[in-house]
């Protein structure tokens, strides 16, 4: 962890108009979950349901993409990422830096308003509100790895990463069985189903599958992208 | 510090960038020259560890520079892009740099980098509020701020105004004094002229010549050139020409005559004596391609 590099990224993240995008989606989830107890449908099945479809379906890939690719593409688009390359700090430091601000943005701008969405709705029934906010953690890391990864090998993380979250996390996740045993939220899922109780949460993938695959695929794309970034090219305008 | 090029190659697909250069860089003042495209960048970014060699070696005092960030340690680089933080402000950019490179005193050597570019009044305001000239001495004291051996600067004088770029130049003409290796391009033979020791010219990807000032300006004058001479009598000055092996080819036209002339210096003597002995008064003598370009494109043929 590097404490310049850090604060670089977080005020390049944070400041003025970015911070607005990553408040959107989580203030959307607070104000559904008010919504609802307002009209008195705050009841369990609700809560699971919009936990699932919203929280961990939507806000979480979006923010997941936004605070991921976010820490590097930006600079790596405008150059100046030389700033911190061009410096005797080994690249996977760099890497692993940011990782870290992605994820503890996740952890503040997802993880946290899950857990107060859910509170709102069914207060600390059937350990609902703990379960989903620690699904919505590990999930929050896990995309915070994934799109880290994904900004420094492409140009085009975020429009790659849109069709991603959308696609494959979204309609093919739904839809394909197959397919939701290798997508994060799922497996986000999973872990919320294993603090709580509640009879309305079932689940698809184990928590034996679930648990490894999170820390593969954050440690293996984070170690991957400090490995890519070790083979940074400028290119120059070709 | 010596930063050394063998038969260094690269290309991007199946486009040659840099083709088979061989060069070392030592202490002093080198000029990268060379028309826009040539591969100047590339060069600078494949000493500066930000580009692999498609073929050949890069290193630093022996070590390879690829993928190798400690010869960051000695080498500070001014990129040609922007690469500065819009929202910090000149002291964080410069700062932020001599944390990164772990000095022991990182605000007083941000300091003194900032007074060494002149930049210590507008420092407290954002980088995004800079002008060109101002971005460009702000990376300028980004690379030196932890006073490295090696400075390699990318087309420097770019956007500066003729004080700050006199300013830059008489920096850089300091620091190669005092024994530092530093290597900056730019595609403007008079400021390449004005501060570097030593020229490497490179043309479409190739060395094309090397050596200080005088041994380029020659190899730039005894090169062949084109006059376009208008006279009193064209055709009679025409063969008279010819005799004289110093005009390689004489082209008659409708607007005068056009001379190749092969030996800059004796032609220059030979046309005025001719003249007079022939008779002829001439009206308009101007050389026909006394551009760099045209002196580039010789060199290319000259080192194929």
């Amino acid at each position: 962890m590097n404490t310049v590099v850090a604060g670089i990224t977080y005020r390049a993240l944070l400041g003025r108009r970015r911070i607005v995008l990553l408040l959107l989606l989580p203030l959307a989830l607070i104000g559904l979950a008010v919504l609802l107890r307002i009209v008195g449908s705050a009841d369990q099945r609700t809560a699971v349901l919009l936990m699932e479809k919203f929280a961990i379906g939507t806000m979480l890939p979006l923010l997941g993409l936004i605070a991921g690719t976010g820490v590097i593409a930006p600079e790596i688009d405008d150059g100046t990422v030389i700033h911190l390359l061009s410096k005797p700090i080994s690249r996977p430091a760099i890497t692993r830096t940011k990782f870290l601000v992605a994820a503890s943005l996740l952890a503040l701008f997802a993880a946290v308003p899950t857990y107060v969405a859910a509170w709102l709705l069914v207060g600390n029934e059937d350990g609902l509100a703990p379960g989903f906010a620690l699904g919505a953690l590990v999930g929050g890391i896990a995309y915070a790895a994934v799109f880290l990864l994904l900004g420094v090998v492409t140009r085009h993380a975020v429009t790659i990463g849109i069709i991603y979250a959308l696609v494959w996390e979204s309609v093919v996740g739904g839809f394909v069985p197959g397919a939701q045993k290798f997508s994060i939220q799922y497996w986000a899922q999973t872990v919320a189903d294993q603090i709580s109780d509640s009879p309305f949460l079932t689940t698809q993938v184990t928590f034996g599958f679930a648990a490894p695959a999170l820390v593969v695929v954050t440690v293996g794309a984070v170690l991957w992208a400090g490995h890519r970034l070790r083979g940074f090219s400028l290119t120059g305008d070709e | 510090m010596k930063i050394e090029l063998a038969q260094v190659s690269r290309w991007y697909g199946n486009v040659v960038a840099v083709n088979d250069v061989t060069m070392t860089i030592g202490p002093g003042v080198t000029g990268l020259l060379g028309p826009n495209g040539a591969g100047k960048s590339t060069l600078l970014h494949l000493m500066a560890g930000f580009l692999a060699p498609s073929g050949g070696t890069v290193t630093l005092d022996g070590q390879n520079v690829w993928k190798n960030h400690h010869i960051y340690r000695n080498i500070g680089l001014v990129p040609e892009r922007e690469g500065v933080y819009g929202f910090l402000t000149g002291w964080q950019f410069v700062l932020s740099a001599a944390k990164l490179h772990g000095l022991p005193d990182p605000a007083e050597a941000a300091r003194k980098a900032l007074a060494t570019v002149e930049m210590e009044t507008p420092k407290d305001r954002r980088v995004e509020t800079y002008s060109k000239g101002m971005r460009q001495r702000v990376k300028v004291a980004a690379a030196l701020v932890h006073d490295p051996d090696v400075l390699l600067l990318d087309e420097p004088f770019n956007g500066m105004d003729p004080r700050q770029r006199m300013h830059l130049m008489d920096l850089i003409r300091a620091m190669g004094t005092a024994g530092k290796t530093i290597l900056f391009s730019s595609h403007i033979l008079e400021e390449v002229e004005r501060v570097a020791q030593q020229i490497e010219v490179v043309v479409a990807g190739r060395h094309a010549a090397s050596g200080n000032f005088r041994e380029i300006r020659r190899l730039m004058t005894d090169r062949p050139h084109l006059f376009k001479i208008r006279s009193s009598d064209d055709r009679k000055l025409a063969a008279a020409l010819i005799l004289d092996d110093s005009a390689g080819g004489v082209t008659l036209g409708p607007d005068g005559l056009e001379v190749q002339a092969t030996e800059f210096r004796r032609f220059a003597r030979l046309l005025p004596r001719v003249a007079r002995a022939e008779g002829v008064h001439l009206h308009e003598v101007s050389p026909a391609d006394e551009d760099l370009e045209s002196v580039f494109s010789y060199l290319i043929t000259r080192s194929t």
